[in-house]
């Protein structure tokens, strides 16, 4: 097809020339999409609850961001910038609440909503689907959410995962506290933390004291169940039946097996 | 070339433009960019180009039916589109008249900034040189056949002539680079630093 020239210094060849081709640089996909106004927004809408009132970001696949409006000076603009930065996406308010949403709130039981955690690590929605189910008015230590999604040493990574928790509140991170009784961080601060979990009942002053005294799980001598103390069942247990255990191996030495509600340890195969 | 994902992506495209038009950008985005860099050889220009060419392709395309969009020819069609912006630019910029003169090849645009021009290999340098140095016929064929990788047929699509000049002037154009390369003032440093692959 061509004929060649005098033998070229450099070679001027197909293998060459290919190699001049180049992707566009990163992002420009998204400044194509920006000019053209093509970024399918997420929703907004503000609803209150225990922690004052929030703003819930959602979009098709489910709820993607939480925020007590108080952090914004009630401002949903200053949110929607905020939402930019961190998902790319715009926010438009109005649209109907993702149902279910306010029952949530009122109940404190959001294992029905539905979630968008498509910008998290696999590891942190694992850590977020199982913190999710935490019932109200009860916690679980670190330690618990590692061992139940087979992490049992990630316990300070799941701390972290449950610090970029997007959607606080709605999924219950504030029932993870620490094993020693302390109450341990949140994104959101302490005091909110101690707010919420005291308006779902959680009687925060007698755990702490059980785990200054060395108690960490409580049994009762009638059903020989032992459970972490701030179950529901181990609510139940009237004083006169109350055992309380140093560490679930010595529960099990004395006889008594995990609660199956609350997973205060691994449930062997024989129970 | 992935036909049968071009294919899904022209799908998706005429269910819903706007949902299926990242996609589409994404697709095409390289064949794109890499045009309008070697047309204009500065990548701050190459990002408006390739930008300006998308934003315009979107606006034609609601105007198109389903079945046209399902037909498309999406790369020469989107290359046409980045060859006349880019004519219309250079026609723009000489009404202001600026500093000329590829009259020698380069090896790098200073304009763009030392790490901006950093070709991959001090090869490929020289030759984005070269081919600056070859006149806008002769560039234009070969760039979009032997860097984008362009069929003949898509070729003579975009530059509105006949296969078989697309073909003529495609072989010219890699003549006239070789010639350039010959002549090439770099060559003995190019050499001598090649590397092997």
């Amino acid at each position: 097809m061509t004929t060649k020239a005098s033998a070229p210094a450099i070679d001027v060849d197909a293998g060459a020339l290919r190699r001049l081709r180049v992707d566009a640089p990163e992002g420009f996909v998204d400044s194509v999409l920006d000019r053209l106004g093509l970024h399918t927004p997420d929703h907004l809408v503000t609803v209150s609850s225990p922690a004052g009132d929030l703003f819930v970001a959602f979009n098709d696949d489910g709820i993607c961001a939480v925020m007590p409006t108080a952090l914004f000076n009630g401002s949903a603009d200053r949110f929607a910038a905020h939402h930019r930065d961190e998902t790319g996406r715009p926010l438009v308010a109005g649209g109907r609440p993702p149902a279910g949403l306010p029952a949530a709130l009122r109940s404190g039981r959001a294992t029905t909503l539905r979630y968008d955690l498509s910008g998290l690590t696999s590891f942190e929605r694992a850590v977020l689907t199982k913190t999710l189910e935490i019932p109200s008015g009860e916690v679980r230590p670190y330690g618990w959410v590692a061992r139940e999604i087979g992490r049992p040493k990630a316990v300070r990574a799941v701390g972290s995962a449950l610090g970029r928790n997007p959607v606080p509140v709605l999924i219950p991170c504030h029932r993870v506290v620490r094993s020693d009784g302390h109450i341990g961080n949140y994104g959101l601060g302490v005091p909110m933390k101690r707010t919420l979990l005291h308006a779902e009942g959680v009687d925060l002053d007698r755990l702490e004291r059980l785990a200054h005294a060395g108690v960490r799980y409580l049994g009762s001598d009638t059903t020989r169940v032992f459970c972490v103390p701030s179950c529901v069942h181990a609510r139940r247990i009237r004083r006169a039946h109350e055992v309380a255990f140093r560490s679930s191996a010595a529960a099990t030495a004395a006889g008594f097996r995990p609660c199956g509600h609350c997973h205060p340890a691994e449930l062997s195969d024989a129970s | 070339m992935a036909l049968d994902s071009d294919a899904a992506v022209l799908d998706d495209l005429a269910g819903d433009l706007d949902a299926g038009y990242g996609a589409f950008v994404r697709a095409h985005s390289s064949a794109v960019y890499t045009t309008a860099l070697r047309l204009s050889g500065s990548r701050a220009e190459a990002d408006d180009l390739a930008q300006e060419t998308f934003v315009r392709a979107y606006r034609a395309l609601r105007g198109f039916d389903a079945q046209r969009v399902l037909t498309l020819e999406a790369r020469p069609w989107l290359l046409t589109i980045t060859l006349n912006l880019w004519r219309n630019h250079l026609r723009t910029a000489a009404r202001r008249p600026r500093q000329t003169g590829a009259r020698y090849p380069q090896v790098a645009d200073v304009r763009d900034g030392p790490e901006a021009v950093a070709e991959t290999t001090a090869q490929s340098a020289v030759l984005v040189g070269l081919l600056r140095a070859l006149p806008e016929h002769h560039r234009v064929p070969v760039v979009l056949r032997h860097v984008v990788g362009l069929s003949y047929a898509e070729i003579a699509t975009v530059l509105e002539c006949p296969v078989g000049t697309a073909k003529a002037n495609v072989a010219r154009g890699l003549d006239r680079l070789r010639a350039l390369a010959t002549a090439c003032p770099e060559q003995s440093t190019t050499r001598a630093k090649k590397e092997s692959p």
